[in-house]
């Protein structure tokens, strides 16, 4: 039981992995780009989800709630989300000066195009 | 008044510099203010240095917020010296920048390349001021943002391909850094480092505090470098424009080496890095590959900017293995050949960027006998290629004097004897320039005019203080020895 | 001037003679005569040091602190002392050979080749007048650094490969093996200041200290001794004056320079008695010098032969020195002398050859000494001094050697001077006499006489310097007495 009770780690686990896959496993620049997202996105979650304190609400005081879900990590990964979306726009930015120089978003084919000079 | 506010200043300054530049929207502008901003930051580092030396720490709290909930600015010898390296070499590569920019950057980059050099700036200087886990990271994505898009500046299109590459190992060491740093306050409930250092111990033992430990330890190893995680590294300095490329190799390896120490010294502590976790068995082997695998490639290599770079991951293979003895003595040599290394490497770009500027290409066979049209320009070289060696009245065989030091005080003769040999491989490769460059005849078609002095006068002003701390070393081994035994200490 | 601007002046004057020439770049005549100045004012400075040290005045100072407790500092010792006067003198004429040399063969880089030069000498006075094994090293490998562009100074091929080679073993010994002597005796010792009776004692182990002996000396690669002398003979693609610097003025004797130093100041010979491992040296050195002797012996080619006869020289010194006596020590510095003005005689006669007929082999030198008379009589003196024969210098100081052997009971060492003087005989009178008593085989090659006048002065001064070192030895003989007598 104790290994499903932490079914979020393992949702952060198989995203991480599985964005971490696409980065190493395509050749499509875009798709490398969308697969780094997956990744940083399965952080979010590991902090999202480490804060929720069960039962615990919103840290907001009011009258009868006394367990309140920490706010920190929440506030933190607000700030690495937009860290991830600048990264995201900088590598598809990139990726169109790619597609500029080189006419193809393909590894390979660029690789191949230097190599040819 | 302003005395007291020099911890956020330092990072202050050039962040505000940066839209600045973008505001005022003229190139020449935006350099005047880059290097005021750069200048201003180096006058910063060197009174807080003053300071730490004077007084042991100085803490800072932003906003005024106190230290454990707030985000604290902590100096103590070890990242007052890197800030000191970070603003100099900022400092001096700066007057460099105006005349081999105009070169090297289309025009309408240029006051981009400028905005993001400060952005770059301001989070290098916040990385190593920072006493704040979280705020490392988001300094460290601000400085690894912005040196993307200084790489991808370079004329080549290939420089495109080198900075997406660098953007995609970069993206996953700060992510791995971000997995520790949560990890981290899982188990503690706090982000600070000092505090962090504080409650570890008691949960020391747990698996979460281990694998944080190795998470860190990896994001970090990819920022700095080290072997095998070191494969964006030379695209990205042989494609990027000369400025960047002398400016980053100088400083951005340098500050993921300070996150190293601060995470695995301080934050962790000595005690459970090397002790309980043995970090020194994974370090020392890989130091050890990354000196000799790097430097046997670098004396293949026919572009001089891909040899010197190959020649970096070598050289932070000799920093990484001073910093794995875990004695002070280890320590020391680190941290003087992280502050060595830059004045070395820095120094020799710029020389590079001055071929560069004359010639329009850093391959071997175009320098043939350049070395008596253009003497200055590959004087420097040479200097610069010595202290690499690390021969005597260099920065460079301090360096080696305490490695092999620290080696034999370790009881590791063989690890001083490989030491020893990689110094003899960089005397292959930086040998193979200086024969070419002086030992054969010039082409008909060769430049026959020096790089014009605004581009030597930094090159050399870099290669003076190679061979100045190379002389005179109570500065810097003062300073290391201190920063070592900081660190080596605890660092209360 | 006190002895102590004197000796500082030692290294700042090579020096500054060195930022002049490269500002006289386009006026060779200034420029040589800045060279010869310079030369003539930095021997003036070393006999003023001898003069103190005549005067029982021993100048030292420390030039700056490098590394907490490691300064670069000089001080005068007997044997330093000896080495300087040598090389400063020799410089001197080395000069004035080059000036006629490059000037006759329109040499190419002539600027590059007088820099390096008084750098050279400058670094040669440091590693003379180290007062520590820091400063040596220090300066050692400076010498290393400014002699590379002289060997590779054509910039041929072969002169390229050369300048490989020489830079290759001599680096790569140097930082491979003796820097890392250097800093395990500064570990184990915490200190590295030369002292009588060396700092090693008391805090090694035997086996350790056998391990620094071995570093150390092959960690040395200047003092040739085999199988790390490879570099000499290939060197020999230099110009003639750099051939001399390397042989006679500078950087061999650096080496064995060193040697002794570091035999007699870091190890001591007490402690290099007690321990049985620094028997090999004497047996190495012994066999260096039978087996270079038997190459020179087949060697055709003229420079060739010297080279190897140089080595086998060297090694006469470091065999001295393993004897452990202090005869054989004062013996072995006295060598160091004799060798220098005996080979750089032989040196400045083959390049008057040379430069007169463009003859490199010995075979080909019949009758030559009737055309050149000066350039054959000097040589004679050479080889004299090379054999060990009165009236030259090299009986002075292989009488010494063969002393100490006797007295201190080495009869290895005693055979092995015999054999080698015989060697010495063999590779030598054979050229004296083809020069003097065959007929030219072609009844006229070419008119040539005697080579250009600097190159028959400077051969002549070195020559009777020879000799006189022999008829008149009192002064050299000394400073190794008093060198190898605060050991004795």
């Amino acid at each position: 039981m104790q290994w499903l009770g932490l079914y979020n780690y393992w949702i952060v686990i198989f995203l991480m992995m599985a964005g971490f896959y696409v980065v190493i496993s395509r050749s499509n620049l875009v798709k490398k780009i969308v697969g780094l997202n997956l990744f940083q996105t399965s952080v979010f979650i590991l902090y999202i989800s480490m804060s929720k304190v069960q039962g615990g609400t919103a840290p907001i005081l009011k009258e009868g709630f006394a367990v309140y879900s920490n706010p920190l990590p929440h506030v933190l990964i607000l700030t690495a989300i937009v860290v991830g979306v600048a990264t995201t726009a900088l590598g598809l930015a990139l990726v169109v000066r790619i597609k500029e120089a080189y006419g193809t978003v393909e590894e390979d084919e660029i690789h191949n195009k230097d190599e040819s000079l | 008044m302003i005395a007291q506010h020099l911890p956020a200043l330092q990072v202050v300054v050039p962040l505000l510099s940066a839209p600045l530049c973008l505001l005022l929207n003229r190139a020449r502008v935006a350099w005047l203010l880059s290097t005021a901003a750069s200048w201003v930051a180096l006058v910063i580092a060197v009174l807080l240095l003053q300071q730490v030396l004077a007084t042991g720490t100085l803490s800072y709290e932003l906003g005024g917020w106190a230290a454990p909930w707030g985000i604290e600015y902590r100096l103590d010898p070890v990242n007052a010296f890197v800030l000191v390296i970070v603003a100099g070499i900022g400092s001096v590569v700066m007057p460099f920048a105006a005349t081999s920019v105009v070169h090297e950057i289309a025009a309408e980059h240029r006051v981009l390349f400028y905005t993001t050099y400060l952005l770059c700036l301001a989070g290098l200087l916040g990385i190593a001021i920072t006493g704040d886990a979280f705020n490392l990271f988001v300094f460290l994505e601000i400085s690894s943002l912005s040196s993307y898009i200084m790489i991808s500046l370079g004329r080549d299109r290939r420089a495109l391909t080198a900075s997406y590459q660098y953007l995609i190992m970069g993206t996953i060491g700060a992510t791995f850094i971000l997995i520790g740093v949560g990890l981290l306050y899982m188990m503690t409930g706090t982000l600070n480092m000092l505090d962090l250092a504080q409650r570890i111990p008691s949960v020391a033992d747990t698996r979460t505090v281990r694998v944080a430990l190795a998470f860190l330890t990896v994001g970090i190893s990819i920022k700095l470098a080290l072997f095998p995680l070191h494969l964006w590294l030379p695209n990205a300095y042989v494609y990027a424009p000369s400025v960047v490329t002398a400016f980053l190799a100088a400083t951005a390896t340098k500050v993921a080496v300070y996150m190293l120490l601060r995470f695995l010294f301080t934050v962790f502590g000595a005690e459970l890095s090397f002790e309980a976790m043995v970090m020194h068995l994974v370090l020392l082997p890989l130091a050890l590959l990354a000196v000799f695998s790097a430097s046997v490639v670098a004396i293949y290599q026919d572009n001089l900017k891909r040899m010197l770079a190959y020649s970096s991951v070598a050289q932070i293979g000799y920093i990484i293995l001073g910093i794995s003895f875990a004695s002070v003595t280890g320590v020391t040599a680190g941290i003087l050949h992280l502050f060595n290394h830059a004045l070395m490497k820095g120094a020799l770009f710029l020389a590079l960027g001055c071929v560069f500027y004359r010639l329009g290409s850093v391959q071997l066979r175009d320098i043939a006998g350049l070395g008596r049209r253009m003497p200055w320009t590959f004087a420097a070289i040479v200097i610069g290629g010595l202290s690499l060696i690390g021969v005597p009245l260099t920065v460079g065989f301090i360096s080696k004097w305490y490695l092999v030091l620290a080696a034999l005080e370790g009881g590791l003769w063989w690890v001083a004897v490989l030491v020893l040999l990689g110094s003899l491989l960089a005397v292959a490769y930086i040998w193979r320039v200086v024969e070419v460059a002086f030992f054969q005849p010039a082409p008909r078609n060769a430049p026959s005019q020096e790089a014009p002095l605004t581009l030597l006068l930094p090159t050399w002003a870099l290669i003076g203080a190679n061979v100045y701390f190379g002389i005179n070393t109570e500065l810097t081994v003062g300073v290391a020895h201190r920063a070592a035994e900081w660190l080596i200490g605890g660092g209360g | 001037m006190t002895p102590v601007t004197a000796l500082w002046l030692t290294l700042a004057l090579p020096l500054a003679g060195a930022a002049l020439i490269v500002l006289l770049d386009r006026y060779p005549n200034p420029r040589e005569a800045v060279s010869l100045v310079t030369a003539g004012l930095l021997f003036g400075l070393v006999v003023r040091l001898w003069f103190a040290a005549r005067a029982g005045e021993w100048p030292a100072l420390v030039l700056v602190e490098t590394l907490p407790g490691l300064p670069l500092a000089l001080a005068v010792e007997p044997l330093g002392l000896l080495f300087a006067l040598v090389a400063s003198f020799l410089w001197i004429v080395t000069s004035l050979y080059s000036i006629g040399y490059m000037r006759d063969n329109r040499e190419r880089n002539q600027t590059r080749f007088y820099v390096c030069f008084a750098v050279a000498l400058a670094s040669t006075m440091g590693v003379a007048l180290s007062a520590n094994m820091f400063t040596l090293f220090v300066c050692y490998e400076v010498l290393t650094l400014s002699t590379y562009p002289l060997v590779a100074h054509s910039g041929t091929a072969e002169a390229r490969r050369a300048g490989r080679l020489y830079l290759g073993l001599l680096i790569g010994t140097s930082i491979g093996l003796q820097l890392l002597a250097i800093v395990w005796t500064w570990m184990l010792a915490g200190t590295l200041d030369f002292r009588v009776g060396g700092v090693l004692a008391g805090v090694a182990s035997p086996f350790l200290t056998g391990i620094l002996l071995v570093l150390y000396i092959f960690g040395i690669g200047k003092a040739a001794l085999m199988p790390l002398h490879r570099w000499l003979p290939a060197a020999m693609v230099a110009p003639v004056p750099v051939s001399a610097l390397l042989h006679a003025v500078a950087v061999v004797k650096a080496g064995v320079f060193t040697v002794l130093k570091v035999l007699v100041y870091i190890f001591g010979l007490d402690l290099l008695g007690q321990i049985v491992s620094g028997n090999w040296l004497l047996y190495v050195a012994g066999a260096s010098i039978i087996m270079a002797s038997v190459i020179a012996l087949r060697s055709d080619n003229l420079k060739r032969r010297l080279a190897y006869s140089t080595v086998s020289q060297l090694s006469y010194v470091i065999m001295a020195a393993a004897i452990l006596a202090p005869l054989s020590v004062a013996g072995a510095a006295l060598h160091i002398a004799a060798h220098a003005f005996g080979k750089i005689t032989l040196f400045f006669a083959a390049g008057s050859i040379y430069i007169a007929t463009h003859k490199t082999e010995v075979s080909q030198l019949d009758g030559i000494g009737r055309r050149m008379p000066w350039t054959m009589g000097a040589f004679a003196v050479g080889s004299l001094s090379m054999i060990g024969l009165p009236p030259a210098a090299g009986f002075v100081s292989k009488w010494y050697i063969v002393l100490g052997a006797l007295q201190a009971g080495r009869p290895f060492a005693v055979a092995v001077i015999v054999l080698s003087t015989l060697l010495n005989a063999a590779y030598f009178l054979p050229i004296i006499y083809r020069a003097f008593f065959r007929a030219p085989n072609k009844p006229s090659h070419g008119k040539h006489g005697e080579a250009p006048l600097p190159i028959v002065a400077a051969l002549t001064i070195s020559a009777s310097l020879t000799v006189l070192l022999f008829l008149f030895p009192g002064p050299a003989l000394e400073l190794a007495h008093q060198f190898a007598g605060a050991n004795g």
